[in-house]
């Protein structure tokens, strides 16, 4: 391809270096040569026009009056999508469909089918509960801590089950979990809040108790947490016996929560979740640690934990 | 005195409808923008009164040429300095916000976080760095490749202060939270319309310089630069066809609206890197590598058929950036292919620069700006092999969203146009100040390593933790559920983002002695050293040794 014939009108010259012809021009002291096309670049540059070719035959590329030409392969995105998702429905379809059919304090009894059910509720619980109660499900200041045995609305699969399916003060949920702490601003002076608060901090050790602190929270507090503050799961009432708080465990903290109470929401997972879903969501939280035991009216619990020593 | 009058009556009237704009907008940060222009307003009011003399109106604060005799170079030196600083100041903010993404708490709210950073590190090294060293080589390449002067000077100037109020306008619109949130064109529609301006003022300069060439034939570099100009004036007025709130509000909403929206978007965003990017920058590369080499271009014909067909390809790959997403698939097919074709058309470029070295490859030993050169031609090769490869829809549904993306935009952005835009600005400086040479050629090696090194942590840091991030993202346990929440990833992630830090740190440092070795150079100074990449040769011993037959004999 590359002659040393220079056309007389293009004024080129041999460049001694490379032996190739220069074009003739000249810019501010720069040469052109007028090296041919190097094989495999234009090579190259052909096979990928030829598989661009290719790739347009067989999946969808060019653009007609009201749709595009679909490919031989008929291939679409949705589709392909569709495919994946049914293949993946497919392959979790039998153990889905035996979760639905066993009730939620059963689950256990079966204990390869409960393990499936931890593993779903860990997927599940990434997505959806992560961004209030934290990756490890730790919890942060108003959003509880999901590893430890302190249940303010109950720590039995079902009572986790409801609470997920219905929620914690979710308006639009008419079976939501609901509760409300009045406000005792106003009905106290400092020194009865100060006492007040102390003997709520005693409760668990943090401080020494009095006499009128605890005839103050008996009279205003015991209905709802408790004579001891041991709790009152049935009716939402925190447990303020274990050192355990929600919105912080410092005097000034519990005296902000006597006077002013926030009250957390959290959303009903019913219609937003499938049963399922939720199900596993409970195994899982069930899972975490502190998940408890159903109450021992249950005559069938000495076989439920003789399963579970046996799977073990 | 007429025109002086004029002038005056002209800015004055800017000033006052600044004034007016920021007595009537609600919005905050428009009446700041609206300050910032009264303020220019007030500068040249004063300058123009100031700088009155009819006998040296020629030679006013704008520094008219100085005569058909010599190229006109003030533009360009002006240019060469607004490069280096704003090359500094989105170096600066790009390793801020890499440390916000490992430590967030360096996020000062709300004019510093992370949200108002960003699109200020990607416009002050995009559209400030890059686009000074595109005003002001394209001014240099035009003159000398076509032996004339700037044609209208003026415009000239005023295409150099038009753009740096454009970039002084989006940038502190940036920090007010001024943004139609489009990438790479977050600037607000009246911003918008006064590039519009100056740039189509700027392709008035180009295309009159080449108009009155005593040349017979544009020079290469020259067909990039003019596609570039026009293309890029397309793709800016088209991206940016937005309605506004009000005409005294920064406010506007864009004419596109769902997936069409997104597709300009990104036949905008990738024809930014396409043009900008890439045929600025090869026109840099064409007529700064031969002449720093001092060798001829290596190929003509593929200097043609690489232009035509990188022009031609480049427009059409804009989609691949929307793989499985709303656009439907047929533009997703054309969008994946058009970029794998794209492979050789871009390399053309590599080969014409690396085979102009034939016959100088000693060079690379001896000379640091050629060896900047062909390490920013290594990196161009590469990144735009790595282009079509991420376009392809099997690896674009591991990399997209990932940091991969951001480990192929630096290992482009710092490795070819940084690096090319280096060695340029060392090449000009002692020309364009007339000194004998640099103040330092081994600071330049300095800077080379630095930032060398720099581009190795940054892109292999990238890589590792985009991978990373995709496998962690698909990861399925053994029951068909995801193995990973979101924020497992980003913790993943933290080593390889404080990586990213060291890397761009250096890559800072290295760009901090390039601006120190330019500035020594403009004040006329040189350092004393070694001279580089002399090897030790005594002429006088390069000589066969006599043969020994002949001693023998003697005995």
């Amino acid at each position: 391809m590359t002659t040393n014939k220079i056309p007389a009108s293009a004024g080129g010259r041999i460049d001694e270096t490379t032996g190739t012809e220069t074009v003739g021009h000249e810019w501010d002291g720069i040469e052109e040569l007028n090296t041919p096309l190097p094989r495999w670049w234009l090579y190259t540059f052909y096979a990928t026009i030829l598989f661009a070719i290719g790739y347009m035959v067989l999946y969808p590329a060019w653009p007609l009056l009201d749709r595009a030409t679909a490919g031989t392969l008929g291939w679409t995105s949705r589709g392909d999508l569709a495919a994946q998702m049914r293949a993946a429905d497919a392959a979790r379809a039998g153990t889905v469909a035996k979760i639905a059919a066993t009730p939620i304090e059963a689950l256990p009894a079966d204990p390869q089918l409960m393990q499936t059910a931890v593993a779903g509720g860990a997927a599940a619980f990434k997505v959806n509960c992560v961004q209030c109660h934290g990756a490890g499900a730790a919890g942060s200041p108003g959003y509880p801590n999901l590893n430890d045995d302190d249940w303010i609305w109950g720590g039995t699969l079902t009572e986790i089950e409801y609470t997920l399916t219905h929620g914690i003060r979710w308006d639009a949920a008419a079976e939501t979990r609901s509760n409300f702490m009045p406000p005792f601003a106003g009905s106290f002076d400092a020194a009865q809040q100060s006492a007040l608060a102390a003997h709520v901090l005693s409760l668990s050790g943090k401080a020494k108790a009095s006499a009128a602190g605890a005839q103050m929270f008996a009279d205003n507090c015991a209905a709802c947490h408790g004579a001891g503050g041991e709790g009152l799961p049935a009716m939402g009432g925190p447990a303020l016996n274990d050192a355990i708080w929600l919105y912080g465990g410092t005097a000034a903290d519990v005296k902000a929560q006597i006077l002013k109470p926030r009250h957390g929401v959290m959303p009903a997972w019913q219609g937003r979740l499938d049963p399922v879903t939720i199900k596993m969501l409970a195994a899982y939280v069930h899972a975490r640690g502190g998940g408890q035991d159903p109450a021992p009216a249950a005559p069938a619990t000495p076989e439920t934990e003789a399963a579970k020593v046996a799977a073990k | 005195m007429e025109t002086v009058v004029k002038r005056l009556g002209m800015w004055a009237c800017v000033l006052m409808a600044s004034i007016a704009a920021i007595a009537l907008t609600p919005d905050s940060g428009f009446a700041i923008h609206a300050g910032i222009v009264g303020l220019v307003a007030v500068i040249l009011i004063f300058a123009t009164a100031t700088s009155y003399d009819p006998m040296a109106r020629a030679q006013s604060i704008f520094r008219m040429p100085p005569g058909p005799s010599r190229y006109d170079d003030d533009v360009i030196r002006w240019g060469v300095i607004a490069t280096m600083f704003w090359g500094i100041a989105g170096l600066l903010v790009g390793v801020v916000i890499a440390a916000q993404l490992a430590f967030p708490q360096l996020n000062l709210e709300p004019y510093l976080n992370f949200g108002r950073l960003r699109p200020l590190h990607t416009s002050a090294v995009i559209f400030a760095f890059g686009g000074n060293a595109l005003l002001a080589t394209s001014f240099y390449v035009v003159q000398r490749t076509c032996r004339t002067t700037l044609a209208l000077p003026g415009t000239a100037r005023f295409v150099f202060w038009g753009y740096q109020l454009f970039i002084v306008l989006a940038a502190t619109g940036y920090l007010l939270g001024i943004t139609q949130s489009k990438e790479y064109a977050e600037p607000e529609w009246y911003v918008d319309l006064w590039l519009t301006v100056v740039w189509l003022s700027y392709a008035a300069v180009f295309i009159g310089t080449i108009l009155n060439r005593r040349e017979p034939h544009i020079y290469v570099a020259n067909w990039f630069y003019l596609a570039f100009i026009i293309t890029i004036a397309m793709l800016h007025v088209v991206n940016n066809l937005a309605i506004p709130v009000s005409f005294l509000g920064a406010k506007s909403y864009s004419a596109f609206s769902g997936v069409q929206d997104a597709l300009t978007q990104w036949w905008y965003g990738h024809n930014a890197v396409g043009f900008f990017l890439t045929a600025g920058f090869l026109a840099m590369m064409y007529y700064f590598v031969p002449k720093q080499a001092g060798r001829p271009v290596y190929s003509y014909r593929l200097s043609i058929i690489h232009f035509w067909s990188l022009i031609f390809l480049y427009i059409w790959a804009g989609p691949h950036h929307l793989h499985y997403t709303a656009l439907p698939d047929w533009a997703q097919t054309l969008g994946m292919v058009f970029s794998v074709m794209l492979w050789m058309p871009s390399w053309g470029g590599m080969i014409n620069g690396l085979m102009t070295l034939n016959g100088a490859w000693d060079k690379v030993r001896t000379d640091p700006i050629i060896r900047m050169m062909v390490l920013a031609l290594a990196f161009y090769g590469m990144s735009t092999f790595e282009g079509p490869v991420l376009s392809i829809k099997a690896v674009n549904s591991l990399s997209h969203y990932t940091d991969w993306t951001i480990g192929h935009v630096h290992s482009g952005a710092l490795g070819w146009n940084g690096m090319i835009t280096f060695a340029c600005v060392y090449y000009l400086a002692p020309r364009l100040w007339n000194r004998e040479r640099l103040y330092s050629l081994r600071m330049i090696n300095w800077h080379f390593w630095l930032a060398t090194l720099g581009i190795v942590f940054y892109a292999s840091s990238m890589w590792v933790a985009g991978i990373t991030q995709g496998l962690m993202w698909r990861e399925y346990g053994a029951d068909g559920y995801l193995v990973n929440s979101f924020v497992d990833t980003v913790a993943a992630l933290h080593p390889m983002y404080i990586l990213r830090v060291v890397g761009g740190l250096m890559y800072l440092t290295g760009a901090l002695i390039m601006a120190f070795n330019i500035w020594m150079t403009v004040l006329g100074k040189q350092r004393v050293e070694a001279p580089m990449g002399e090897t030790a040769h005594d002429d006088a011993a390069d000589r066969p040794l006599p043969p020994i037959t002949a001693a023998q004999p003697a005995q």
